[in-house]
């Protein structure tokens, strides 16, 4: 079965080559040293599951059956004596006690509806609204990174992300076995064939067949199996491996984009164990092989934003889980990250401050977080950022102080 | 869009190319029926040109079989490469049938070819059958889809991949000289399954001797390189005497054969076997009585006229219920997906192709492979199991993956699926986290799935 599965995806790989140019690695050698990485994380993720305001007071109210807990079995990991992160985050609490994570809250592009389409085309492509832009603004920022050989910047992806697509050109990869479709998406399949008995049964059964051959494979000794032994379905390591091999070499690209779904946890989204912490946890692990892949030289120059296209209801739904809303968490790590902090502009979690009554409020601007970024880690000048970059983003001030020198 | 437009595009024809149920809409059964013709387009080899006739592949195997006699025994090398240039020949036909699949303006006729090259099973299982296989469909099926039965079934029965698949090749009557002289004898395979599987059926009437007898009627039946089709007759080795088939006296020649081929494809029994697999694969699993009846009587009426049979399924009112009849079966699944993206198109085409094939190999069905004369199976129960259906859900996770950034999966879902798209499926499409993740719901659900 695993033979034919691979056999299968292999034979996928051309696929792909009718939109993009292919992977070339013959790097020429690329100006700067640093790397930046840009995670995207499309389908919303809950920051308030992923970064606990555990020291709010309205926090285990409001949050019901989702709250963590404080302590116990798969108690959270406090950061701040507020904050905490995911018990599944084990690897990024490890980097915030190295002071190499800054913790982002009631952050948000600068799109306000609900549409998840719409959300990312304005959190890659860098505008006010969808569809304004038709690029994306890391590919406007490489010409002010001096990364336009088409050799300095990757995506790991099949094509590129809106993210890194524009005039200059710029390299895909993906690994040779692809990763199996994630949990959340398979769920999606199976509630379509809610009617179709045929297909019910035999995807129930394969799913169910699938676990049981992934739990006999798994190793429990394993330091990536945190709550819910992650990886069955849609496993991140070996994209973030791969992008960290590729990162390591000298004459390698020095920037890269990531994607990974599964964060639309409408129903049944689970606390400190169930889905959406299996989901953190492959998130985990793979920017923990992603560091490891890198070395420690590398590693110490590299800057990782991971953000998502909005955040969710602030209350859980009826089915488990919560809905589109607005703002949420984002993350900044990496070896040369000044972190060790949280960073949010908290307003409780009274309906007053919500959103519509409803959803956390946007109190920074992401493009804020990415000008940061881009002007203290790849070196690019105020005056591009404020124009071809990130146009009509004054409303953005440049967030300081998130590099160490 | 109407909706028997779009039933039309994927019930009858192999998925939906940008803007063809708008075409199919105004006329759905007209649309269908002028795709008939009397023969099926031909296919084109990757890089252009045209495929060999069967005659000169004969010639090349002969060639291949005297070079490979001048090597020692035993040198390995020399065979590696033998099988590799026959492998070449196989697969570089059929990455030609699979683009027309992806690309032809008259789905419904290549729906048809497919029908009958399954009907009329030729696999690469026996090894030899490979030189051929491609030529089979091209010669021996696609001229005659609209042409009458009996026309079709005397090209299948004397194509030289037929001969060599079903060892009419080593069938050698006893009584013939060829026979006095060596002592070898005659091999019912092609007989017997000449009225099990292409015309009578497993209860068509005929017994053990009757078997024996079209078996000795077909000896001498085989391959001569200096035809242009591949196709002899040789004397030498056809059982003298004459023989009684079915009640039937038959004279000990070609034209012996060749009359006793005509008498089953026109016998009530075919009629009857070939209405059934019809109404199977193109009205439902089971057919309704009065869908099989219908076309019987079509074939029987018309002299097995085929384009009167295509067009009778189309007129059937019970090919044409809303909700999806049919399974697709891995070829028809990969060859929709692409019809509904537009590939393959770009400068890497040839590679998007052996990419399709390679992805319906891996879900368990490719052209004139099976393991039996039987074919592939034509009941959707054949491609519903779990592996199966998990290996289709990757793949359109696969598929989802590899498209722009900017592309619009509402937008090819309404102008692919028209409605014939599930209120379910949209939701979810609209729900989906990406572009690329509804684009593969919609590859995954049931209505795609299923024609």
């Amino acid at each position: 079965m695993n033979f034919d599965r691979r056999t299968l995806l292999k034979s996928l790989t051309a696929i792909s080559a009718f939109t993009m140019a292919g992977a070339r690695f013959a790097f020429a050698a690329t100006p700067g040293d640093r790397r930046l990485v840009v995670v995207i994380l499309r389908g919303a993720l809950d920051g308030l599951a992923a970064v606990p305001p555990h020291g709010d007071k309205d926090y285990a109210g409001i949050r019901g059956d989702l709250a963590l807990q404080t302590s116990g079995t798969g108690a959270l990991h406090d950061l701040d004596g507020f904050f905490g992160l995911h018990p599944a985050f084990t690897n990024l609490k490890g980097l915030y006690d190295a002071k190499q994570l800054i913790v982002f809250h009631n952050i948000c592009s600068p799109y306000r509806d609900r549409s998840h389409f719409d959300g990312q085309n304005v959190l890659e492509a860098g505008g006010t609204s969808p569809h304004l832009l038709q690029d994306g603004w890391l590919n406007r920022a490489l010409t002010p990174m001096g990364l336009t050989s088409g050799e300095g910047a990757l995506a790991i992806a099949q094509t590129p992300p809106l993210m890194l697509s524009g005039k200059v050109q710029t390299a895909s990869w993906m690994p040779a076995v692809m990763p199996t479709p994630d949990e959340l998406f398979l769920n999606q399949v199976r509630a379509l064939y809610a009617n179709d008995p045929a297909l019910k049964a035999s995807l129930s059964s394969a799913l169910a067949l699938q676990a049981s051959a992934q739990g006999a494979m798994d190793d429990p000794s394993s330091k990536n199996m945190q709550p819910g032994k992650g990886g069955a379905y849609g496993d991140l390591t070996p994209l973030f491996q791969g992008a960290g091999k590729l990162l390591a070499a000298p004459a390698g690209p020095r920037v890269a984009t990531l994607e990974a779904s599964g964060w639309d946890t409408h129903v049944a989204e689970g606390a400190a164990d169930g889905q959406l912490a299996r989901r953190l946890a492959s998130l985990d692990a793979a920017i923990d092989a992603m560091r490891v892949a890198m070395g420690p030289d590398v590693w110490n120059k590299t800057a990782v934003v991971m953000a998502t296209e909005f955040g969710r209801t602030v209350h859980p739904n009826g089915s488990g889980g919560t809905d589109h809303g607005t703002g949420g968490a984002a993350f900044l790590f990496g070896g040369a990250v000044a972190g060790g902090r949280v960073e949010a502009e908290w307003v409780g979690l009274g309906s007053g401050a919500l959103k519509d009554g409803r959803d956390q409020p946007a109190r920074t601007d992401l493009r804020a977080l990415f000008k940061g970024v881009l002007a203290e880690q790849m070196a690019v000048p105020s005056g591009a950022l404020e124009t071809t970059v990130f146009p009509d983003s004054a409303a953005a001030p440049v967030i300081k102080g998130l590099i160490g020198t | 869009m109407s909706l028997e437009g779009a039933i039309a595009v994927h019930r009858f024809g192999l998925g939906s190319r940008p803007g063809e149920i708008e075409a199919a809409s105004q006329d759905p059964r007209g649309w269908l029926v002028a795709q008939i013709g009397t023969g099926a387009e031909q296919p084109v080899p990757p890089g252009g040109g045209v495929y060999p006739d069967c005659g000169t592949l004969v010639r090349q195997e002969q060639d291949m079989i005297a070079a490979r006699r001048a090597f020692k025994a035993g040198d390995t090398e020399a065979q590696k490469k033998q099988a590799g240039g026959r492998l070449k020949i196989f697969t570089d036909e059929m990455a030609g049938r699979f683009n027309l699949g992806f690309v032809t303006a008259r789905p419904f006729a290549e729906h048809l070819v497919w029908f009958w090259t399954n009907h009329f099973t030729v696999s690469t299982t026996a090894g030899r059958t490979l030189n051929f296989c491609g030529a089979f469909e091209r010669e021996a099926i696609r001229p005659y889809i609209g042409d009458s039965f009996e026309t079709m079934l005397l090209a299948v029965a004397s194509h030289p991949a037929m001969l060599v698949y079903l060892n009419n090749v080593a069938s050698i009557g006893p009584h013939s000289r060829a026979g006095e002289r060596s002592g070898k004898g005659r091999n019912e395979n092609l007989g017997r399954e000449l009225m099990e599987l292409y015309s009578l059926g497993v209860d068509g009437g005929y017994t053990q001797a009757d078997v024996i007898a079209l078996a000795n009627i077909l000896t001498g039946w085989g391959l001569d390189p200096r035809a242009p089709s591949g196709f002899g007759f040789f004397p030498n080795r056809h059982e003298p005497g004459g023989q009684t088939l079915r009640g039937k006296r038959y004279g000990d020649d070609l034209r012996g054969g060749i009359q006793a081929v005509r008498d089953l494809a026109h016998d009530p029994h075919t009629a009857r076997h070939i209405a059934t697999k019809f109404a199977t694969t193109f009205i439902a699993d089971q057919p309704s009585p009065q869908s099989v009846a219908r076309l019987e009587a079509v074939f029987n009426k018309s002299g097995g006229n085929l384009h009167a049979l295509a067009a009778a399924a189309v007129e059937d009112p019970a090919a044409w219920t809303p909700a999806p009849a049919k399974m697709r079966s891995p070829v028809e699944y990969v060859t929709a997906g692409y019809r509904l993206l537009g590939l393959p198109r770009g400068d890497n085409a040839d590679q998007q192709i052996r990419a399709a094939m390679g992805s319906a190999r891996a879900m368990g069905e490719f052209p004139m492979t099976a393991s039996s004369p039987n074919g592939w199976p034509l009941v959707s129960d054949a491609w519903v199991g779990p592996d199966a259906v998990l290996n289709r859900i990757e793949w359109a996770k696969q598929v989802g993956a590899r498209m722009p950034a900017n592309f619009n999966a509402a937008a090819l879902a309404d102008a692919g699926m028209g409605p014939l798209l599930s209120p379910a499926t949209r939701t979810a499409m609209a729900r989906a986290e990406t572009q690329g993740d509804a684009l593969a719901l919609l590859i995954s659900s049931p209505e795609f799935q299923r024609r």
